[in-house]
């Protein structure tokens, strides 16, 4: 068996677990590593910024269901990914996050460049480890990716002192990992549970899908739609579910909650069968948690026990993969459908009636300008060229919702938000992490002008790797969500949230070697759009929207799902000021 | 309420950081924690007593179980469990009222593990009740120091067991 060093190690078991990149920043502790990587097949990725080698790993995962990887050097380098670990920690996202570590003789002395990143990641992981042994490097690596990417995906962080990166060990490449102990799986369904779910959906007068990122992790589309087909149900997406079911068939009724659509959530306080995949029953979907499908029984299906009874009781919960709990309940109501006919048609048949109605006289609206450009109107010219087939990736704020509204998506995969933790300056690393994966679509990246801010370092990663990706700044110079939460329920006292000194897009694009440019007028736009689109490899465009434009619906925070604020001209009746 | 938690997790760095962490990230207080290692030495026993509001003992149970570490959870709350804690109580005593303390000891079936002209050091097993109550006692003859374990507890047969190693003679040769 050869010989070889820890970073050696680290290299050949992340491509044995088939990386296809790296995201990272190298420093003083992972040195050992970057020269591995100097004269390695394995790509690596220099970002500009460890939170965005986070992201930028999300990104990468999002977009293809492998664990993206990422790498930071000890201290700055680690506390620098944390916020991306939280985020894909609550959108359920893998990676795998790979730290150096000061030297063991060194730990607890406080070295330069120390920090406990053991215990800072504890709360920021599905999982964490630090190696203190070269010999135990292999196993966590491959058992690091197995927890990452199995039941509910997450972050796993594992910590390595510069020592066990020096040291040698034998090394086995066809080594497998050894089992865990206290790592449980449930993915196929309790067959029990699962009579009982076709009983109580057989007998459901007004059922009602609500999907989330389970079904996308999942790999559960095609038996998502079957399932709202043989069902006869509305669908709706959370913010995380989009891409489940295509945008354009005809069971579907868009995104439910806060910025959901009228049918969506008239339609979830009325149906009498919740079906609840894959989701959390977060507060932005519920509002109101009493008031939240007060006539339903709720059918509850989640891989992970403990978000079953979480917030809403569940009448009926199931515990497993999404697409193993549909495969059976699809089998089962095709066989009871067969065998008995079908139950409650008419009453179902008008339920789904009443629900396109809505869908149809209440579809999200704004007025257009012809002096501005509304933002409603760029997403519709994005829409139009983009086709259903791009991959997105938005920052976070009010062009997120816009996106989520009005874009179109033909498949999953495609849509990328940080939906759970909310942060700004995700997208354009995400678009960095997506457009590295590649997979022959484009890749557009939707963000604000705050958010854009954060992430103006990476353009020089787009620019050096020649990363064909289309950065959209929907810039209405400010903090629009913040500033409509201070409109709404602050008395329009707007309170720094100005973003004031942007730069020339042109010139910004320019001095990294980038095209780019802007529009503001609204007869300019479609043409800025599809010269930005038509322009092979990267393009900045900057797209000058009207400041005062609110995200409608809206349903105040603590607020019932079904009392959305609609218009503007209504926007301040029953406001509650909350989180 | 009192929350009494029994876990079997794996032994090593970090398990006690990860479940603590979940008990103290949702702001509960840990009233007790003990751990130790089992027959089988790569597994340990946690006995937790935490203050945890009603709505959140299940929710709790749930998302402890579901840590990397950890093998299995039971909430022996409401459940047959046999319960102790072991306290040493040193008593600031002398003169005349030092056969007294003695008999209170014998009474609470308390060993003297250490004496000297002005003190007794005393070993208590039993109920959290028996040695508050012992304390309390000990108090009204003079200065009391104590050091407690914390709540350990083992569930009667049939209720609620952990799937704890067993006593054997392959448990003792890999020991």
């Amino acid at each position: 068996m050869p010989k070889l060093t820890g970073a050696q190690i680290l290299i050949e078991s992340l491509a044995r677990e088939g990386v296809e990149a790296i995201f990272g920043y190298p420093g003083g502790v992972t040195l050992p590593v970057y020269d591995v990587l100097y004269d390695h097949p394995l790509r690596h990725v220099l970002v500009r910024h460890e939170q965005n080698a986070a992201f930028a790993a999300q990104g990468f995962a999002r977009a293809t269901g492998q664990a993206g990887v990422c790498m930071a050097t000890s201290g700055p380098g680690a506390t620098n990914l944390t916020t991306g670990l939280v985020d894909a920690l609550l959108d359920s996202i893998p990676v795998v996050a790979i730290t150096g570590q000061v030297p063991q003789s060194l730990i607890g002395r406080d070295a330069f460049q120390e920090a406990d990143t053991f215990g800072i990641s504890r709360a920021a992981t599905k999982h964490n480890y630090l190696v203190k042994s070269v010999g135990e490097l292999a196993q966590t690596i491959h058992e690091a990716f197995f927890i990452a990417t199995s039941g509910r995906p997450g972050p796993v962080l594992v910590d390595i002192t510069k020592d066990v990166l020096l040291d040698g060990a034998a090394y086995d490449p066809e080594k497998r990992m050894d089992p865990l102990r206290g790592y449980r799986l449930t993915t196929a369904p309790d067959e029990d549970e699962v009579e009982r779910a076709v009983e109580f959906l057989w007998n459901a007068e007004r059922p009602y899908i609500y999907a989330g990122g389970g079904v996308i992790s999942s790999g559960a589309s095609e038996e998502l739609v079957r399932f709202s087909e043989l069902l006869e149900a509305p669908l709706a997406h959370t913010l995380m579910g989009i891409g489940g079911m295509p945008t354009g068939h005809p069971n579907f009724i868009s995104m439910l909650g806060m910025h959901g659509s009228y049918a969506a959530n008239m339609g979830i306080t009325h149906c009498d069968a919740l079906v609840g995949l894959g989701v959390r029953f977060d507060d932005r979907v519920t509002g109101r948690l009493d008031k939240f499908a007060p006539e339903a029984k709720v059918l509850h299906v989640d891989i992970d026990p403990a978000e079953i009874n979480k917030n809403r009781r569940a009448d009926l919960g199931i515990v497993g993969d999404a697409k193993a709990v549909l495969g059976r309940l699809n089998d089962r109501l095709a066989a009871t459908r067969q065998t008995l006919g079908r139950r409650r048609r008419p009453e179902r048949l008008a339920w789904l009636r009443r629900i396109m109605d809505l869908k149809r006289d209440h579809p999200f609206h704004y007025e257009a300008s012809s002096q501005d450009i509304k933002p409603q109107h760029l997403m519709e010219s994005l829409d139009r060229i983009l086709g259903g087939e791009a991959a997105v990736t938005v920052d976070v704020g009010q062009h997120q919702m816009w996106a989520a509204q009005y874009l179109r998506f033909n498949r999953p995969r495609l849509w990328q938000s940080s939906s759970g933790l909310g942060s700004m300056g995700f997208g354009v690393p995400a678009a960095v992490g997506a457009a590295v994966a590649g997979r022959d679509r484009p890749v557009v990246a939707i963000v604000g002008d705050g958010g854009f801010m954060m992430s103006i370092p990476e353009l020089a990663t787009i620019a050096t790797n020649q990363l064909p990706v289309k950065i959209i700044v929907m810039n209405n110079t400010t903090l629009g969500m913040v500033r409509q939460w201070q409109e709404l329920f602050y008395q329009e006292r707007y309170s720094e949230v100005a973003i004031t000194s942007f730069p020339d897009a042109s010139l910004l694009a320019g001095s990294f070697g980038l095209s780019g440019g802007s529009v503001a007028r609204p007869e300019d736009l479609e043409d800025a759009l599809r010269h930005a689109f038509e322009e092979p490899g990267p393009y900045l465009l900057n797209v000058q929207v009207t400041p005062k434009e609110c995200v409608y619906p809206m349903v105040p925070a603590g607020g019932a799902v079904n009392e959305m604020i609609l218009q503007p001209e209504a926007r301040k009746a029953e406001a509650v000021a909350g989180d | 309420m009192q929350q009494l938690i029994s876990l079997l997790v794996e032994n090593k760095p970090g398990a006690l950081m990860r479940v603590a962490g979940v008990l103290t990230s949702r702001g509960y207080n840990i009233e007790s924690l003990t751990v130790a290692k089992t027959l089988d030495p790569t597994l340990s026993i946690m006995t937790i007593v935490a203050d945890v509001g009603g709505q959140g003992r299940d929710l709790l149970i749930k998302q402890i179980s579901r840590l990397v570490n950890v093998i299995k959870v039971v909430d022996l709350t409401d459940s047959h469990a046999v319960r102790r804690e072991l306290a040493l109580i040193k008593v600031v005593v002398d003169g005349g009222q030092r056969s007294a303390v003695l008999a209170e000891a014998r009474v609470f079936r308390a060993k003297v593990v250490d004496s000297s002209p002005r003190s007794f050091t005393l070993e208590v097993t039993g109920s959290e009740q028996k040695l508050d109550a012992l304390v309390s006692l000990l108090h009204s003859y003079g200065p009391v120091e104590m050091v407690r374990s914390g709540t350990m507890a083992m569930a009667r047969a049939k209720h609620n067991k952990l799937p704890v190693p067993v006593y054997s003679e392959a448990a003792l040769s890999d020991a």
